[in-house]
């Protein structure tokens, strides 16, 4: 269900930079997702793949994923570390002092279209 | 057939979103009208202590609520019985709200005589948190029975909320829940995080909690900035 929401977003997205560069038919739409951003891909490929149909600008468009790493930074020892392998505690330390660096993002990459 | 073109964009997809809810929140702060948004998970009580807060503020502010759900309107009923404008708002299946649902919402109540209006969003700890609606400030409740744990388990909503209501601390003595190592975690993921431990049922510590919103919506409406 969360997953419908982003995709009605990215559409509404893809639609207004559709107007601005008066696209008439979008190919391809790539997203970037952080390893951690809570986004279930087949979820999202699925939903994408319902909605697109009711739009006219992109009904036959595809939707391509990248990932994006989670990396966690500790405050104990000043070292990143791979998020999704350790979770909050450090593994060089052992703080749970930590912050993400990157991986939550839900972003919109580029848009392929004529 | 016309050259495909590749258009970067390079932005996160809440950006529309986030503009869409300033604009909101400028137009709340022209109306004087105050948007708190409130989250948690079903069953913490929300309409509970939402009918006590509007008994102990009703007096004095001008209140209006706005309460979602993927269906019915059992909620928009009992908040009706409390004697404030309400209204329900079906999400369509959908697990949260957006800034767009939002603003539609608020003309349907019309927020212009208004103090302050309360959302009572989606029953959730997880997808409400990514989307902006617009609101002031954005409160959640956390109730006894759910553990303490949750800080941990659903860090995103504790980061962006202003307020941690504890609820159901009456029943504390029944459940193995820690209300310091709450606060512990809370704090780790939002170190500004105000917290009011309350029972909506008893009535206890509800009064620093009504204190605190009737503040807030008071500095709003004061406010130049």
């Amino acid at each position: 269900m969360h997953e419908l929401g982003i995709v009605f977003h990215i559409i509404k997205t893809v639609e207004r930079v559709g107007e601005e560069n008066q696209l008439s038919t979008v190919s391809s739409v790539t997203i970037q997702l952080g390893e951690v951003s809570g986004v279930v891909h087949h979820e999202l490929a699925d939903c994408w793949k319902w909605a697109v149909k009711k739009t006219e600008l992109l009904k036959n468009a595809e939707l391509l994923i990248e990932t994006i790493p989670a990396v966690t930074f500790c405050e104990g020892c000043d070292t990143t570390y791979e998020t999704v392998r350790h979770g909050r505690i450090c593994p060089h330390c052992g703080s749970g002092h930590t912050y993400l660096v990157q991986g939550n993002e839900i972003n919109l990459k580029e848009i392929a279209a004529c | 057939m016309d050259k495909i073109r590749i258009i970067e964009v390079k932005e996160s997809i809440f950006a529309d979103n986030n503009r869409e809810a300033d604009r909101i929140r400028a137009e709340l702060k022209r109306q004087k009208t105050f948007l708190l948004n409130l989250m948690s998970s079903p069953g913490s009580g929300k309409t509970t202590l939402l009918m006590r807060t509007i008994e102990a503020l009703k007096d004095e502010l001008r209140i209006g609520v706005m309460e979602a759900d993927i269906d019915s309107s059992v909620d928009a009923e009992k908040i009706a019985a409390t004697g404030v404008r309400s209204i329900q708002l079906h999400t369509g299946g959908m697990c949260h709200l957006d800034a767009g649902m939002t603003e539609q919402g608020l003309k349907e109540l019309g927020t212009e005589d208004l103090d302050l209006v309360v959302l009572e969003n989606v029953g959730n700890l997880v997808c409400p948190a990514e989307f902006d609606t617009g609101a002031v400030k954005n409160a959640m409740i956390l109730s006894v029975p759910e553990g303490h744990d949750k800080p941990l388990k659903y860090p995103l909503i504790f980061t962006v909320c202003d307020v941690l209501i504890i609820n159901k601390i009456d029943v504390l003595p029944y459940f193995d829940f820690d209300l310091d190592k709450v606060r512990e975690y809370a704090h780790m993921r939002n170190p500004k995080l105000k917290i009011f431990p309350v029972s909506a049922k008893t009535g206890e510590g509800m009064r620093a909690w009504t204190d605190w919103l009737r503040q807030q919506v008071g500095e709003w409406k004061r406010d130049e900035i």
